[in-house]
């Protein structure tokens, strides 16, 4: 029987010819990764298991989540990491100045690549899956054990088929894709399984729309958002990773939970209401809701495609007095093309907060925290309650497009309003 | 593990940031963590939770963040086991890993109310409802995983294994 390309990679890392869903597999990992919330605790249970790091090579230790340390603990976080890092020569730990968005610069510099997998203590880990990876989220003991052994458990998942048709239409991006689906299958739709795209509209989407996909994954409850290897992908990949690697494509006879259709050109710019990602309406059909506040960032959409966005929408217009907008470039690289293409400019003339790479406010750090009452158009990942601040604010999530011009205009709106 | 308690009743989808913010999460202090679990929608639980009390949830329990600071509140609160519809996959292993454990009982967790007195043996996933009467069975955890529970967390089972 074939396989989906989730059950070849694990088959693959399990040293098996075959696997299928539901079997339980101890895998090799090739690529281990923890932030400053999730590295520290890890770092305490791997000091209990008493083994040194599998390989120092495959371990990414990002400071991105509270940092540049938003206080003293904070600092004493970054701290832990930072010692463990030197002490451990850990390859891919990367200081302020040089960090970004975890899930925006490992697909950035090269580190996570085609057929490879992956697991991360941070949840939108499945962001890889864009780059044929399959990559998934896990806790701080899971990724502990991981430091010490290389190795992880997996129970191999049933895929949902996630079949694209059709031409995107313009002002439509990777986020209307993922929050449509997140809307049709609800925020468990997809749990304990994988979702694969197919079809002939996956050559429609951009690098950067597949990552945006395929870092929502998990808000639809899945394990893994995982693209094939086309075109696309090959071009991104063969400028950025230096090592060899191996992709996979889909058995044309692999076995789907269920398949689930997308008709990219019947897509409308949608947003997802308070408090779960799976409230999505079309943005025409919301009437008016005034905002406080829009984030432009973040490793769903914090890209430089994301920013252009932003920037396309932004020229020449100013953010609406009654709104604040900040704008947080993914990554040092994605910041410093932004200034060549002079796109900061056209965001503090337009009256933008310009930050530096974090998550910051995504999840409710720093850098843009609500008070009770406010309402955020954001471009991130979660509205759940409190998520971005104050238990009664609220977070609608979005495109770049619908942020954009939800600034300009001061409520919620279609990028045709401000265009 | 056998353990009879009360019930802290919540609902579907509840997420990781509701059950310990990321305010907090600038310490991974298990104690500390626990002061602020569930604060977001449920003021009183930090305050009034006994050691022995038991958490019930709907579908979904634990999306969102993989943290395992949720996980970790909730067990220093002094639950010793969770009980749900059905879990996120994440916050499920870390369970798991972390020696708490949860059962998965699908639509019967709509008969378990706020309050009620269950009487539970981790063992069997055997579940009585000593206020209603109903008994109900946890599915049973496939393979290896069983031994990673019965080790009480991943670490105790890779120490094992040394």
């Amino acid at each position: 029987m074939g396989m989906t390309m989730s059950e070849k990679i694990l088959a693959r890392h399990a040293k098996l010819a075959n696997v299928e869903a539901g079997q339980l597999v101890i895998c090799d990992l090739d690529l281990v990764m923890a932030n400053d919330v999730t590295g520290p605790p890890s770092i305490k249970e791997f000091e209990k298991i008493g083994r040194p790091v599998f390989d120092a090579e495959k371990i990414a230790l990002i400071p991105d989540h509270f940092q540049p340390a938003k206080d003293i603990k904070s600092a004493d976080l970054a701290k832990i990491m930072r010692d463990f890092a030197r002490k451990n020569k850990i390859a891919h730990y990367f200081e302020q100045g040089r960090v970004g968005i975890e899930h925006v610069i490992l697909p950035e510099f090269g580190i996570v690549a085609p057929g490879m997998l992956i697991i991360g203590a941070d949840s939108h880990t499945c962001t890889y899956g864009a780059v044929n990876a399959f990559s998934t989220g896990v806790g701080t003991t899971d990724l502990a054990v991981g430091l010490a052994t290389g190795k992880a458990w997996f129970k191999v998942p049933e895929a949902i088929n996630v079949h694209l048709t059709g031409k995107k239409p313009k002002n439509i991006c990777g986020k209307d894709v993922i929050l449509t689906l997140i809307g049709k299958i609800g925020v468990d739709g997809a749990l304990y399984k994988a979702l694969e795209f197919t079809g002939e509209g996956v050559a429609q989407l951009s690098m950067t729309d597949r990552l945006t996909i395929s870092n929502m994954a998990i808000e639809a409850g899945a394990k893994a958002g995982v693209f094939p290897f086309d075109e696309a992908c090959e071009l991104y990949v063969s400028r950025r990773v230096k090592k060899s690697f191996e992709p996979v494509q889909a058995d044309a006879d692999a076995k789907y939970f269920s398949t689930v259709e997308i008709n990219l050109s019947e897509l409308k710019p949608v947003v997802a209401l308070p408090h779960l990602p799976e409230n999505v309406k079309p943005v025409d059909e919301l009437g008016e809701i005034k905002i406080n506040q829009v984030v432009i960032g973040s490793c769903t959409n914090g890209r430089l495609e994301d920013l252009g966005i932003a920037a396309g929408i932004l020229r020449g217009k100013k953010v609406h007095p009654d709104v604040r907008c900040i704008i947080i470039p993914g990554s040092q690289e994605i910041y410093k093309e932004a200034m060549r293409c002079h796109w900061l400019e056209v965001f503090i003339d337009a009256g933008c907060v310009v930050s530096c790479p974090t998550c910051g406010p995504c999840l409710g750090g720093y850098m843009g925290i609500l008070s009770a009452g406010e309402r955020c158009v954001s471009t991130t990942n979660r509205n759940f309650r409190g998520r971005m601040g104050h238990v009664d604010s609220e977070v609608y999530l979005a495109s770049p497009f619908v942020a954009a011009a939800s600034a300009v205009t001061g409520k919620i709106s279609t990028p045709d309003e401000v265009i | 593990m056998k353990i009879e308690g009360k019930v802290w009743r919540y609902g579907d989808n509840i997420d990781t940031d509701v059950i310990i913010p990321a305010r907090y999460l600038n310490t991974f202090d298990p104690m500390e963590l626990a002061k602020h679990c569930m604060v977001d929608i449920d003021e009183n639980f930090a305050a009034n939770v006994k050691a022995g009390d038991i958490m019930v949830g709907g579908k979904n329990f634990g999306c969102g963040s993989s943290r395992e600071h949720a996980p970790v509140a909730i067990k220093a609160s002094g639950i010793p086991v969770v009980i749900a519809a059905s879990f996120a996959r994440i916050f499920y292993r870390n369970g798991i890993n972390i020696g708490l454990p949860l059962l998965e009982i699908g639509d019967a967790a709509e008969k378990i109310s706020a309050e009620d007195i269950l009487k539970i043996d981790t063992s069997t996933g055997t579940i009585e409802n000593l206020t209603t009467g109903d008994i109900f069975h946890a599915r049973p955890l496939p393979g290896f995983v069983q031994e990673i529970a019965d080790a009480g967390g991943l670490i105790n089972y890779i120490k094992s294994k040394n």
